[in-house]
Order: structure tokens, then sequence, then C-alpha cells
């Protein structure tokens, strides 16, 4: 066919799918090497899912605390990943995440600050110092802001409302991206000789998630369908705090920032249950009693954090369990309070106000609860997937030559579970490598040649549904697929649910190739959802066949039918791959090694 | 010891009337849709259930339901909002809702508008210019109190609610000539960050049309975000104005000292 016929044709030496932290921050690097760069988006410049970030991105800067330095960042960064993480990584992100915390400041960014006139930074779960730069409970519209008022100027043209539906591929390496505008439904086609995936998560999948409707494993489905490896997709992070009532907001994120300024948990009989489970791991670090904890908050140095702070999966898990001894709220979740810190301090109300101003909203206005003198009902939401495109831990690049991935859609860093704050930091930090060795290589690469044919079969498979007379609806198809993951594949995983869930997204797949859509091109969400749940069946089948095959319970997956930690299994990670039949295969591989001077560290910093 | 949240277990619901504009940017007409509406439910809710059972094509922009990325701004019974932080319950019951798109841009489909015209705007303004850091690692030293007032204008989540019903763009069209609330207020959030060094001053006066203004201050009654739009922003810019352009010896001053950068 004449692609230049049937598609609006763009060219650029590196193509960047995706306008989150990431996204941008790649582009700004990319462009700063001199090449020509686009970046393509889902919704509008800022809107992107960075925006809801609220508690802050970790960068161990000492402002608060001297005692702090990077080689604690990366221990407690591989302890909460329970050591599955790439070392590489996480020693490059605890070394790197100052600077680029500070280079957001020359770009206009402005934090929170300490007495003296530094960057202020707060506590967070699994930080043994306060890391957490951040501005109020907005960080994230900080970051995504400041990328995109200083991006607008470094000469980067920005596609916003289109959808990548397909990478292109020629000889082995990538030659650029197949999508469509939103809001005409016409055809586009990138050519590219680098293509940065940046398209964030995939919680949409699930039925109870904080991610808004982009957060549908694009990026990781896209490169798995290019023939790239995903890593350890079966660690899927239940945020241990979203909202539960109304019915219409489930799911919405409730800042571990609450907890960090003081906030506790407790079951409908008052209890501070956290104080009852902790693990072995954390013994030495977590408070005795209440008091403790409270003077941790206030900044003494030598109190233990209260074990609100312990890490994600295990408050998620001891969440699920109060709930399920029936010790929960009336709408099936614990109580957090934080209006209690009244007792302790004068002008509390406002305090709470000033230091969580869009928590109190979101309360306010939606659930119609004041969190400085109620408590609010929380519950576990998913919310942030480690697994995603392996990816060199030098370079970003993944199996595929051209093409790199960052920030959530990449994988790698963060091991078995996510320390709160580690996602802004990776995004800024890899974000800028990724632009850098994409920048690189198209400069020492020519274009590739794109396959016609490629074209025109993707872009039949894009428009069919127009032609389909099923009756199939794809916003049902969607959320039988959050069903099945949600009851499944969730916070509790035992091998009979998730063979069950693999035959269901079988069947899904199947319902899937049936979907009808009906009306006009133009922002048709019906359409749109059509092409998404293609990516959320492709990266469901990997969660489950990853969980299915990780027979042990460790950070954020919990295998009833395996409830404990096995050695072996810390000795591998797992990898999904498209195998030559076109299905999918999941296979170990050992894990990075540590060097011996990081597991000195480890070690000394036990 | 505080008490419970409101809410009673079981959801009963009503049902709601809504008259919501479909069509594009040839003309359109209000289409009327029963929807169930639960305890808790937003507008937004609302529009995405009329759209999962009865119009799968009904386009509305959206991000994430939690009134933090300003995309779901919309005209409910006429007032300028986000849809995501609009309860029903907030509404007059038993009356019928009407949802249309924001009247001050170009219409691309039922309840999504053309916004494009803001992020060509923005990309007009002299962008944040700091001064050397004053620290060895490129730090630098600011107080609390030095930026609180920068910090409110940054909290701004470019809704585009302020630019919807500001009437020299809604009534007169001044599109080319002014800048509107949203971009005004980020001049004044450049110009008072105190790291920068860059003048915007004579561009508001002769590009960005700070005149125009009659700082009626409807702008900052539909800002979700509660930014003092025009007495934090508009006003000390105007004053600004009036200071470089207009006072006698502050001309004279700068016809012998250009202003240090
Ligand atoms: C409510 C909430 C609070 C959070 N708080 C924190 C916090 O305090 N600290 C922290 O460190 N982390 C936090 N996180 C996690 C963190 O915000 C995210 O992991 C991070 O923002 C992801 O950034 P990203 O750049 O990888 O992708 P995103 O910001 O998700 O951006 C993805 C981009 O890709 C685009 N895209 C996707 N698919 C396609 C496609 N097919 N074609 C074209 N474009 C596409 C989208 O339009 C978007 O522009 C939070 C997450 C949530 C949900
Ligand atoms: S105060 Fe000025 S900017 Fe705001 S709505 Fe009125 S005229 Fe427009
Ligand atoms: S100033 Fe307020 S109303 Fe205007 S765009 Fe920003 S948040 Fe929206
Ligand atoms: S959807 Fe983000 S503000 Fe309404």
């Amino acid at each position: 066919m004449n692609i230049a016929e049937r598609c609006t044709i763009h060219e650029h030496d590196v193509v960047v799918i995706g306008a989150g932290g990431a996204g941008l921050r790649a582009a700004i690097e990319a462009s700063a090497a001199g090449v020509s760069v686009g970046v393509i988006c889902k919704s509008l410049l800022g809107k992107a899912h960075t925006v809801m970030a609220e508690g802050g991105m970790a960068a161990a800067m000492g402002n608060v605390d001297d005692r702090d330095n990077w080689e604690v960042h990366f221990t407690d960064t591989m302890r909460g990943g329970q050591y599955l993480n790439n070392p590489i990584m996480a020693e490059r992100h605890a070394r790197e995440a100052p600077a680029r915390v500070r280079e957001l400041e020359s770009w206009g960014a402005v934090f929170d600050r300490t007495k003296d006139g530094k960057i202020l930074q707060r506590n967070f779960g699994g930080h043994r110092y306060p890391r957490l730069a951040h501005v109020g409970d907005r960080t994230g519209l900080e970051l995504i802001r400041t990328l995109q008022d200083h991006g607008i100027h470094q000469g980067m043209e920005v596609f916003m409302e289109m959808t990548v539906v397909a990478l292109l591929k020629s000889g082995g390496r990538i030659a650029g991206a197949f999508g469509y505008d939103r809001e005409r439904g016409r055809l586009h086609l990138w050519k590219a000789k680098a293509v940065i995936l940046a398209t964030g998560g995939l919680g949409k999948a699930f039925r109870i998630t904080s991610n808004s409707w982009e957060g549908t494993g694009d990026g990781q489905s896209l490169a798995y369908h290019a023939g790239a490896e995903l890593l350890d997709m079966e660690f899927v992070q239940f945020h241990p705090t979203g909202m539960v009532w109304p019915p219409s907001v489930r799911g919405i994120l409730v800042t571990e920032g609450v907890r960090g300024e003081g906030g506790v948990l407790r079951n409908s009989e008052g209890k501070r249950f956290m104080f009852d489970d902790v693990p072995e791991a954390y013994r030495a670090q977590v408070a005795t009693d209440e008091e403790e904890g409270w003077r941790y908050v206030c900044g003494d140095k030598n109190a233990l954090r209260p074990p609100e702070l312990l890490t994600r999966d295990h408050v998620a898990r001891c969440i699920n369990r109060e709930v399920k001894a029936g010790r929960g709220s009336p709408h099936g979740g614990v109580y957090l309070d934080i209006g209690w810190i009244k007792e302790k301090i004068p002008n509390a109300s406002e305090h709470i106000k000033r230091k969580l101003p869009s928590m109190y909203h979101q309360f306010k206005q939606l659930a119609g609860v004041d969190i400085t003198t109620e408590r609010m009902e929380v519950g576990p939401t998913t919310h942030y997937s480690m697994g995603g495109v392996a990816v060199d831990g030098e370079t970003q690049e993944s199996c595929v030559p051209g093409l790199f991935a960052a920030g959530e859609v990449g994988a790698g860093l963060h091991g078995a579970n996510r320390l709160g704050g580690n996602s802004l930091s990776d995004l800024i930090v890899f974000g800028k490598l990724a632009g850098e060795h994409a920048a690189k290589f198209a400069k020492s690469h020519t274009p590739a040649e794109v396959d016609s044919a490629e074209v025109e079969a993707q872009a039949r498979a894009l428009e069919a549904p127009f032609e389909r007379s099923g009756s199939e609806n794809p916003f049902a198809v969607h959320y039988a697929l959050q069903d099945v993951m949600q009851d499944l594949v969730g916070i509790v995983r035992t091998q009979s649910e998730m063979e069950q869930a693999l035959g269901k997204i079988a069947e899904l797949n199947a319902r899937h190739a049936k979907v009808a859509v009906s009306g006009h091109r133009e922002y048709n969400p019906g359409w749109h959802t059509a092409v998404d749940v293609h990516c959320m069946l492709t990266i469901s089948e990997a969660i489950t066949r990853c969980a299915l095959e990780r027979k042990e319970s460790r950070g954020a997956q919990f295998r009833e039918d395996y409830p404990q930690k096995t050695a072996e299994c810390g000795t591998f990670n797992l990898i999904a791959k498209k195998a030559a039949d076109g299905s999918m295969e999941v296979r170990r591989r050992a894990v990075v090694p540590t060097s011996a001077a990081q597991k000195a560290l480890i070690e000394k910093l036990k | 010891m505080s008490s419970t949240p409101s809410g009673s277990l079981p959801n009963p619901t009503r049902r709601v009337e809504f008259d919501v504009w479909r069509g594009d940017s040839a003309g359109g007409e209000f289409k009327t849709y029963g929807v169930d509406v639960a305890e808790g439910m937003v507008v937004l809710d609302c529009i995405h259930k009329i759209q999962a059972e009865q119009a799968n094509d009904l386009a509305v922009r959206w991000n994430c339901k939690a009134g933090k990325c300003g995309s779901c701004s919309a005209e409910i019974n006429g007032q300028p909002k986000l849809m995501c932080m609009t309860r029903m319950d907030t509404l007059p019951q038993g009356q019928r809702v009407t949802v249309e798109p924001m009247r001050s841009f170009p219409s691309i489909r039922d309840l999504v508008t053309d916004v494009s015209w803001n992020f060509r705007v923005k990309k007009k303004i002299k962008p944040f210019k700091p001064r050397k850091p004053d620290n060895a690692d490129g730090s630098w030293t600011m107080y609390q109190a030095d930026v609180d007032r920068v910090q409110e204008f940054r909290k701004c989540i470019e809704c585009f609610l302020c630019q919807d019903v500001c009437h020299v763009l809604r009534d007169h069209h001044k599109h080319d000539e002014f800048i509107g609330p949203r971009f005004l207020m980020y001049t004044a959030m450049l110009e008072m960050n105190p790291l920068d060094t860059e003048n915007r001053v004579a561009d508001l006066k002769d590009h960005d049309g700070i005149g125009y203004c009659n700082i009626g201050k409807c702008c900052t009654k539909v800002c979700p975000e509660h930014i003092g739009i025009t007495d934090n922003a508009i006003i000390p810019m105007k004053e600004r104005v009036v200071d470089e352009f207009y006072d006698p010896i502050t001309r004279l001053f700068r016809m012998f000292k250009p202003r240090a950068s």
C-alpha cells in the first residue's frame, strides 16, 4: 500500500512515547544532545499520571538528617526490593537522585523548605531517614509542570492525545511507531532511529486501583509484541491506603505522607494493629511503643519509626488480615487517623491542612470527611508495577536494538517491592539516562526502512472493530478482566485461582477478537477502550504466568500456598517473552550479581 | 475520639435526568439520559455510566478523577466546574442536570474542546531564568516565607476554567491580544520567584494585554485550587506595570540604569 496516502508521516531521530516524568526528562536530555525529538502522549501535556503523585521524591541529600547519604539509600532500596533489584540501577539511582532533584530547582521547581533554607525532606515507609523532597502533597504536579515548562523551550515536537498501537521493526532493530490521534481518529506513522518507551503503569487491569485511565500497560505490551523481554511482572504493588468509600472513589490514593506526618492505623476495636506483626528484617528499625513512634515523626534522631511506616507490601497485608478477621471498618477498610495529633501539637488542624492540603480537600469534597477531626476509611489499592520492560542497567536499552524504556514501564530498580518516593526519582534519573543513550544510538545509526506491509496489517487490526457486526462491548470485556485480576491474581494468590485466571484471560481474548464499536472515529471512547484492552490482556497474562512460576512469597507477591520466602527463589528474576509460535514463555534468569563493595555496604547497614 | 465517616451500608439509588451536549464544531444539541445515582457519585461518574451503558461514543476528557490533573472541565448547570469534583448531592435535588463543554474554546466533540491555544500562549512567555546557584552543590538558599506566594500559584492544575469564564476571552474573543488569567498568574509566578532574573513587565503591558483585565474576579471565583488569581497575581502585576512605565521617577531611573539581571 502507499503509506503516505493512509497515514500522516513524521520523522525524528528519537521518538519518546509518554509525557510523564520519565518521558519528559528523556526528551529534554535527547534534545540537549542535539537530535530531533518527538514526544507522543495519550492525554494533554501535563496531565500524565505523574501529575497525581503526592508524597515526594526520594533523594539522599541529607538536608534534614545529615546521617543520610547514597549508601543508606542504596541499601534501603535493596532491602525494600528483597534483593531482586538490579544493583547497578539501585546504586546509580541512589547516587544520582540528589543532583537530579537540584536540577529541577534550576528549572523552576519550588520545593518546601527547611528552616535554614534548603529543600525539605519527609519520612516515608522503608526509608531510614527523612528523604523525600516534596511540595505539600502535590509533588507530582510540581515535577511534571517543571519538566513541561522547561521542555517546551528545548525544541521537541509534542503530539498530544495520540495513541501508539504498535512498534515497527526492520531487520531486528526499531524503525518507528504506528498509532492514531484520538481527536480525529486519523492514522500516524512516526519514523525514528530510536524509540523510548515511557508509558507508565498498568493498574487499570485491576478493579480497584489508584491509576488513571492511562495506566493500561501499553508500553509493556508494545515491547512484548516487538520481541522485548518483560521482567518481574508478578510484582504488582498494592498500596495499603486507598479510599474505600463512597464506591465511586474506591481506590483513589491516600498518600503515605499521611502516615509520614503522624497518621496511625487502627482497627474497629481502636487498636494500632501494626505493632502486632513486625517482620524480622525490620525489627531493629521499628519503634517499640507509640510514644517512640511519635518522637520519630517529630524528628527525634534517637527514635525509631512507627510500624505504620513499614514497607507497603507488609502494611497492605496487615490491613487485609484485619478486615478478613472481622475487625475492619463499615465499608471494608481500616481507620487511618491523623486528627489525633491534636493531642500532641497546637494548631493541629492548620498543620494538617498545610502539610496535606489535597488530602484534606479530597476527603472533604469526595467523602464528606474532615480529616482534621474525623478518621478516614482506607484499604489496599492496585498502585504500581515493579515489573516491566527488561533493560540494560547502564543504558536503559531493551534487547531490541534502538528500543529504550524508562520510568514505571521499565523494570529492575525496585525488585520485589518499590519504596514510596523511589518512583519519582526513578523517572528523572533513568529518564535522563534513556534520553542520553537513545540520542547516542540515533547519532550512530541511519534510519531503518519501514515495512509498508507491516503498517498495513497494523492499520487493519486497528480499524477492525468498526467493521465488525458482533455485539461484544469493549467496556464489558474490560470490566470482566478487572474482576479476574482483582479476584484471582490480587493481594493473596494461589495456584488454582491463577490457573483459573489464565483460562478466563484466554476466553476474554476470544471475546476481545469480536469487539465491535459504533459511531464516528473522533474521540470515540469505545474504540479507545478496545485498543487498551488488547494491551491489558497481554500484560495480565504475563503477570499471572510469572506469579504462578514464582512459588514463594516475597515483596509484593503473597502466595497462600507458598507463604514463605525461599533462598532458591531469591536467586532469579522471571522473564516473559513471546516465543516463535506466538505463545508466551516464562523463564528464569539469574539476578544481576551484587559487587563485593555493594555486599559490604548491605552488610554494614543491615 | 474521632467519629466514623458518615454513610449507610446499602447504597440506594435515585434517578436523575441528564441533558448532555452532543455535537462537534458544526453544531449540536442536548440529548437526555437517565442515570441511577448512588451515594457519593460525582458528575463524571454519571457521564461514564452513560458512556458505558447508553452512548459508547460519548466523548469526554478526564484523567485522575481526583481533582489533580485539570482535564475534566465542563459547564455543569451553566457553572464552570471539574466534573470529577462535583458531587451529585451538591446539585439541586429533584432537578435535571445539564452538562456542556467549556464555551470559550472551540468544540471538538461532545464535552471535549480544543484548548491548544493555551499551550501556544504559554510557549510565548519568557521562561524561568535563575540567578547563579548560591551554593557549591548547585543549590540555592530560599526560605519558606519567600516561596509561599509562588507555591500558591504553582498549585494551578491548568484546568482552564478561569480562561473559560473570563469575559475578555469568552465574550470579546481577545485571544490574540490577551493571555487570560491563567497566564497572567503564570507570569506573576515567574516574576515573583526569588531566583528569577528575567523581566516580563513590558510584555505584560504590550503583548499580554494585562490592561484588558477589569479585575472583576470571575476567574478567582471558579478556580478549583482557590488561587487568589486577581488579588495575589494580577493586581500586583498591574502595579508593576504602572511602576515601571507610568511612574515618572521610575521612568527617569530606568533611563539611566537599566534593570539589573
Ligand atoms: C496517586 C498516586 C500517587 C503517587 N505518589 C507517588 C509519590 O509520592 N512518590 C513516588 O515516587 N511515586 C508516586 N507514585 C507513582 C508515580 O507517580 C508513577 O509511578 C510515575 O509517575 C510514573 O511516571 P512515568 O513517567 O513512568 O509514566 P506516567 O506519568 O504514567 O506517564 C505515561 C505517559 O505515557 C503516555 N502513554 C501511555 N500509553 C501510551 C500509548 N500507547 N501511546 C502514547 N502515549 C502513551 C501517557 O499518555 C503518559 O503521557 C504515585 C502514583 C499514584 C497513582
Ligand atoms: S479578573 Fe480579569 S482576568 Fe479575571 S475574569 Fe475578570 S477580566 Fe478576566
Ligand atoms: S488558575 Fe485555577 S482555574 Fe485557572 S487554570 Fe489554574 S487551577 Fe484552573
Ligand atoms: S479528572 Fe483530573 S481533574 Fe477531573
